[in-house]
């Protein structure tokens, strides 16, 4: 059974982690959950890459947050990711396996793939 | 919408948009009955918005001339027979008691009832995305209630956001088991 005790168990190792933390979030990544986003399925999106960001272990430099309506409905579900010096790039029609994907080449390998942007979708 | 529980995740947006603190999820379920309560203390809407809001060409965002999330939970409700009933006190009207209750009323034994769908992702994923606000979730059904105030949690877990991975997975579970206890059958992901 799930208890409060487990909760302050999270605590305890967080408070050594504090000084790490530092400096995070040199990555981020932001899922559109607006009304047409969650209607294409950005849900199971967002899951893919919080769920998928912790397992690779990822965490400490990639933050996964939510957005409303980035304006591209046709495209949705969107994900934009931005790191410090490079360009924004925006993933488009996108699904939980091509997050898998995205983690993959993209957030471990540095490789954009250039497929699934809205650059490849609109030219 | 394919599951109701999107809809509750795109209305609940609406009042974080509207920069509440709290937001208060209520799902009380009967035999045939099922009513949706999203209730916060954002800015609110004067009058004449709410009586606008139903309508898809009234959005108050400069993006794009039409609103969608409201009238979809309207049509969901409607076509079981249902309804749904906004009350807004708007921040202008009153600055010290302010917010939205939005409430939506589902035949669940009609034909055209949206099945609720994976509420434990829903509710997990939204306070992932606004860890700062107060949520509190309440589902009654007839076989038991399953209940999550952030607040308990943030008494216990101090300066740790409730975005965390770890914090987010022990959400999840928790609210597995909540509904798992009841023997609460939602026939998704369980
Ligand atoms: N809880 C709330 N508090 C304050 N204003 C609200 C609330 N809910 C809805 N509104 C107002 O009603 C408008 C319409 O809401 P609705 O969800 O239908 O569309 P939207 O959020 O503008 O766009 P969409 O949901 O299609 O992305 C909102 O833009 C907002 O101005
Ligand atoms: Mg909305």
């Amino acid at each position: 059974m799930k208890s409060l005790a487990e909760l302050a168990a999270i605590r305890e190792k967080m408070k050594d982690k504090v000084i790490l933390r530092e400096g995070t979030g040199e990555i981020r990544v932001v899922v559109g959950m607006a009304t047409c986003g969650i209607a294409a399925g950005a849900r199971p999106v967002l899951n893919a890459f919080v769920e998928g960001v912790n397992k690779e272990g990822l965490g400490d430099k990639v933050t996964v947050s939510q957005t409303g309506c980035i304006g591209v409905c046709q495209f949705e579900p969107v994900v934009e990711i931005y790191e410090s010096g490079k360009d924004k790039v925006t993933y488009v029609k996108m699904t939980a396996e091509k997050a898998a994907e995205v983690i993959e080449k993209h957030l471990k390998g540095g490789k954009v793939i250039g497929e699934y942007t809205i650059t490849n979708a609109i030219s | 919408m394919k599951e109701l529980s999107l809809n509750i995740f795109d209305i609940s947006q609406n009042s974080v948009k509207a920069k509440a603190e709290k937001i208060e999820i209520t799902l009380d379920e009967t035999e045939e009955t099922l009513a949706i309560t999203i209730r916060d203390n954002g800015c609110g809407m004067t009058a004449e918005q709410v009586r606008n809001v139903m309508d898809p060409f009234f959005t108050t965002r400069t993006t794009r001339n039409v609103g969608l999330g409201v009238p979809l939970l309207k049509l969901a409700a409607e076509q079981t027979g249902g309804g749904i009933r906004i009350e807004s006190v708007s921040e202008k009207d009153n600055p010290e008691n302010h917010g939205t209750v939005i409430r939506a009323d589902f035949f669940t034994k009609h034909l055209d009832f949206t099945p609720l769908g994976d509420i434990v992702s829903t509710v997990t994923l939204m306070i992932q995305g606004a860890p700062d606000i107060r949520w509190i979730f309440i589902h009654n059904t007839g076989s038991g209630s399953v209940e999550l105030d952030t607040d308990e949690l943030k008494a216990v877990l101090g300066d740790v956001p409730l975005n965390n991975y770890d914090v987010i997975k022990w959400i999840e579970e928790y609210l597995k088991e909540g509904y798992a206890d009841i023997h609460y059958n939602m026939g998704y992901n369980l």
